[in-house]
């Protein structure tokens, strides 16, 4: 979230799209309720009438997958109607940048594109430089090549019919929609955006969020309260996994893993860190090697990190097709791996084409599967349709302590970083996952220090017991760690850091050694000031208290900011475009921001509001992305057209998808879109919330919902076994036959969509059903390798 | 005696079963071990601890009451000082104490032998042991030093990881530096999908 949970209250328009919000994040609407108190307007986009468009002022179906047909005729209709806010969009987004000669588009396909290997060449996307290699720029947006004519023509195809067409929306909803939310587009008002995985499982996931964000800086709607552009994020700790990023691509505060083509830590760091020619651009990044050179500080102590960077791995690409989850249970399935930790996670049951991946955990010669509770990843062996006596996989179970039995800190969706205190001990001497993976990792580089090996350094030579007090794990240690403290006595701006002192925040770090710190997006979370996210002080200042920002109540990240890009809330004389609800003001005597911590310390107005960004702009136009500049139509790699209106290029040309594995397109044995949700009472695969008698009683076994005319199409009634089936799979489920799913009219024919949870699995409850994700298709997004698990294609049956 | 709602309702059930049950010599009495939860939570004999709860990424406070007796939790229950619940949870982040207090964990380190039909009981230094042999083993048979066009690439292509965001922070970048350290390059989780 740019934003956070309480700050929804600021908002004058919440649009909930791919989300229910409601029922899985149900506290948010603590929130979303108190903005409708307030006069707010909650809208909600679903395929499914949920708990959410109970509570909202407006529902509109959408038939799963047609997001971008409904997003970009919203950008059509801000810009056909002149409904931008035109300030904010002048000063503070790429609209006046001038888009090079190289650039073109043609029925759906961007220039660049090689067919052979499905991807593009980015450079043909890029801005047109002038002598001092900045962007030229047409501030009266009148160049015929600027960013702003540039989406008025590409949205100029995205008519109400058009949309209304493909997406199944009923015109009036559309309408309305549009209206409404396009309303926010004034200084005073603010619109939100919650998304959930509604908008990432999908092969046109990062442009479903672009189209949004691309909609929200139109109307301004970034860095002010009430507005942003916020997932809500599904797990606990999501956040500060990713922001740790047990992820193939990036190392700890999103640094790129390194390539085989950087074969030195100097080529690593000039190829991370942008350059700017523009004085106006904080440029932030080029702050990278910095970062970098801490990190590795914080693994390897004692090397220099020109050395240390040779201990880290590097990859071949940064494809998602090379490296990313689908890929993996590919090569897996291909035999590429002998060993798999499945580390507080039940992939048996969470992945797309689960039977294929179920398959793959054969081929194994070793599994470590760590978790609370027997789930269908360990015991796969003995799962349906395995015969243990011919799986040759070795298995260990590691039980561990639960979330109140340890100690240590998640970060929300919010990027609130949150202490937790134990509370009881774990039964039978069961230990936090810390002391399971500090053991292990001690007594591997036990072995390598005994016997050796093959290029023993990287392991021999980890500080590893800078995590760990007498031989224990140590979650305080390790989160100093990843703040950061200075590895010998620094000078900085006249001001001497002792040796061991802990870096106040990220400015602080350095490129040459003297500094480590784990992750520099947490510098400043654990200084000498103490534990910032054990605080608990709901103290704040009235200009605070007026957006409910809480400053003092834990830690957030970067540097305590709880409303990222805020310096987009203020004009160029640093005054809040909305005085009501200031996140951040220019102000005073000796004239200084107040509110929150604001985007960097400079005057208003002598930096360019984006900072991140290398040139300092809200990115309407993306040329960053894999699948193009511009978000644009495609069709689910599953579906039931063999054409939309908007191209002749049915599917996003870039997927990420498996050749040998066939799709339904159009297919008569799979007539009906699917789509997996999740229910308030159980949580993810279900491995802990299935093994809740307080919450299984409430939903004991999984459902499949579906229309009261698709149920009289099948003969089916309500509370009827059927079989749901894919080109993947089957699965038994409940019928419910409801109201609540609605036939859509797409292009003159109707279409059925059904919908079901993915909380089940076969090892319990016994007559509980199975996980819906023997349905789900290995398509992924081509950015990020997501799967396609929010639109796909299934038949339904009688049992 | 220290009267409390729990107690009174045992001695009612325990004078209900005696009027209806009196005269058949059943002996219907109360189970003595039955855990008076509400008097333990008395400060006098518990502690109380904040948590964040396990599920979603909202992050709600709670409240978790633990014996000093037997080290376990007696209550989970919602934060009312905490700015974003308000005391307030869901039907999930209510029950966690159940997740923690539950017949079904495991009670001890569990192994798999190639072909078997069931899991064994095994010590975790057991486990651990013979899990730092298989890494070791797998990484130097299959490391990838150099790469198909030349490169140095110092790799471990044959282990993958997939989790977690069930870890807490500090769990995560120590995971991540152990997975980095060994040359693992195959690392996903929840995040991706």
């Amino acid at each position: 979230m740019t934003n956070h949970w309480i700050d929804l209250k600021n908002s004058d328009c919440i649009l909930i799209m791919g989300s229910n919000a409601a029922e899985n994040h149900p506290i948010s609407f603590k929130w979303v309720t108190k903005a409708q108190e307030q006069g707010a307007t909650l809208i909600h986009v679903d395929p499914r009438f949920t708990r959410t468009s109970a509570k909202a002022n407006m529902y509109a179906g959408i038939r799963s997958g047609a997001d971008i047909a409904v997003l970009g005729g919203m950008i059509k209709y801000i810009l056909d109607n002149d409904l931008i806010f035109k300030e904010y969009v002048v000063d503070y987004t790429n609209a006046s940048f001038i888009i090079g000669d190289n650039y073109t588009f043609e029925d759906g396909i961007f220039a660049g594109f090689d067919p052979a290997t499905k991807t593009y060449d980015k450079s043909k996307w890029a801005f047109a430089l002038d002598e001092n290699g900045v962007p030229k720029k047409d501030t009266t947006l009148k160049d015929p090549k600027c960013v702003y004519q540039m989406l008025k023509k590409h949205y100029e195809r995205y008519s109400l019919d058009k949309v209304v067409a493909i997406s199944g929306m009923k015109h009036d909803d559309l309408v309305k929609l549009y209206e409404t939310y396009a309303a926010t587009g004034t200084r005073d008002k603010a619109g939100t955006i919650m998304y959930a995985m509604g908008w990432t499982q999908h092969t046109v996931g990062v442009q479903n969020i672009r189209s949004m964000a691309m909609i929200q800086l139109l109307l301004g709607n970034i860095g002010v309260a009430g507005g942003g552009v916020n997932a809500l994020r599904g797990e606990s700790n999501v956040q500060g996994s990713t922001d740790h990023c047990l992820l193939y691509h990036i190392l700890p505060g999103y640094l790129s893993t390194p390539k085989a083509a950087q074969p030195t830590f100097e080529k690593y760091n000039t190829d991370n860190t942008p350059v700017s020619h523009d004085p106006m651009s904080a440029n932030w990044w080029q702050n990278f090697p910095k970062y970098s050179a801490s990190l590795l500080k914080a693994m390897w102590m004692d090397d220099d990190p020109a050395v240390s960077y040779n201990y880290l791995p590097r990859l071949d690409s940064g494809s998602a097709a090379e490296y990313s989850w689908l890929t993996l249970f590919d090569k897996m399935d291909k035999g590429q791996f002998k060993g798999l930790f499945a580390w507080g996670m039940n992939p048996a049951c969470s992945g797309a084409n689960a039977n294929k991946n179920r398959q793959a955990l054969g081929k194994l010669d070793w599994l470590v599967n760590v978790n609370i509770f027997p789930n269908e990843t360990g015991w796969f062996w003995e799962g349906p349709d395995m015969d243990p006596s011919k799986i040759k996989t070795e298995v260990f179970f590691l039980p561990c302590a639960v979330s109140i039995e340890k100690e240590g800190s998640v970060s929300n969706s919010g990027r609130w970083m949150q202490w937790r205190y134990k509370g009881p001990d774990a039964p039978h001497g069961f230990k936090p996952d810390g002391d399971l993976m500090y053991e292990l990792m001690h007594k591997i580089q036990k072995l390598y220090t005994a016997e050796g090996g093959v290029y023993p350094e990287p392991i021999t030579r980890l500080s590893w017991d800078t995590i760990a007090t007498n031989g224990v794990f140590d979650p305080h240690k390790t989160a100093k760690l990843i703040n950061g403290y200075f590895l010998k006595d620094t000078e900085i701006k006249g001001k001497v850091y002792k040796k061991g002192e802990q870096v106040p925040s990220f400015a602080f770090l350095q490129a040459d050694g003297s500094t480590c710190s784990g992750n520099w997006l947490y510098c400043n979370s654990y200084t000498e000031k103490g534990n910032m996210a054990a605080r608990r002080s709901l103290a704040q200042t009235p200009e605070q208290e007026k957006i409910g920002l809480f400053p003092n109540f834990s830690w957030c990240w970067p540097v305590n900011r709880r409303i990222l890009y805020n310096r987009a809330s203020v004009d160029l004389q640093g005054k809040p475009w909305n005085p009501e609800k200031p996140v951040i003001a220019w102000e005073g005597p000796d004239k200084k921001w107040v509110g929150d911590v604001p985007d960097g310390g400079w005057a208003p107005g002598s930096k360019h509001a984006f900072i991140m960004r290398k040139h300092g702009f809200g990115q309407l136009y993306g040329p960053g992305r894999n699948d193009g500049p511009l978000p644009e139509y495609y069709e689910p790699l599953e579906c039931p057209v063999k054409t939309h209106p908007f191209s002749g290029t049915l599917h996003n040309p870039t997927a990420l998808s498996y050749i040998n594995e066939d799709k339904a397109v159009c297919d008569p044995r799979y007539p009906f879109v699917g789509t997996t949700y999740r229910v308030t009472e159980h949580w993810q695969t279900g491995v802990m919330t299935r093994n809740e008698p307080w919450l299984l009683e409430a939903e004991p076994q999984v459902f499949v919902e579906m229309s009261e005319e698709l149920a009289e199409l099948r003969g089916f009634e309500n509370g009827e076994k059927v079989i749901v089936e894919s080109l993947r799979g089957a699965i038994w489920a409940k019928a419910i036959v409801t109201k609540r799913i609605k036939p859509f009219e797409i292009q003159g024919t109707v279409v059925h969509q059904i919908g079901l949870p993915w909380h089940f699995g076969w090892s319990w409850p016994k007559d509980g059903g199975d996980s819906a994700n023997i349905l789900t298709p290995s398509v992924g997004d081509p950015n990020t390798g997501i799967p396609e698990t929010k639109a796909f294609m299934v038949n339904v049956r009688k049992a | 005696m220290h009267t409390n709602r729990r107690n009174f309702l045992k001695l009612s059930a325990t004078a209900a079963v005696a009027t209806a049950f009196g005269g058949l010599g059943l002996g219907c009495t109360p189970k003595a071990d039955i855990v008076d939860r509400a008097a333990a939570m008395d400060p006098k004999w518990s502690k109380q601890t904040t948590t964040i709860c396990c599920y979603c990424a909202v992050g709600c406070g709670l409240v978790v009451n633990t014996s000093l007796k037997t080290n376990r939790a007696i209550n989970v229950e919602g934060d009312p000082d905490h700015p974003i619940n308000e005391g307030a949870l869901c039907a999930k982040g209510a029950s966690i104490w159940q997740l923690a207090e539950n017949d079904r964990r495991p009670d001890s380190v569990l192994y798999r032998a190639p072909y078997s039909n069931k899991f064994t009981k095994v010590s975790l230094e057991w486990a651990l042991d013979k899990i730092a042999r298989n890494v070791k083993q797998t990484r130097d048979e299959g490391f990838t030093r150099i790469n198909a066009k030349g490169q140095t690439v110092n790799r471990v292509d044959n282990i993958a990881s997939l989790g977690s965001a069930a870890l807490d922070n500090e769990e995560c970048w120590a995971f991540q530096t152990m997975l980095r350290s060994l040359g693992l390059v195959y690392i996903e989780h929840q995040a991706r999908i």
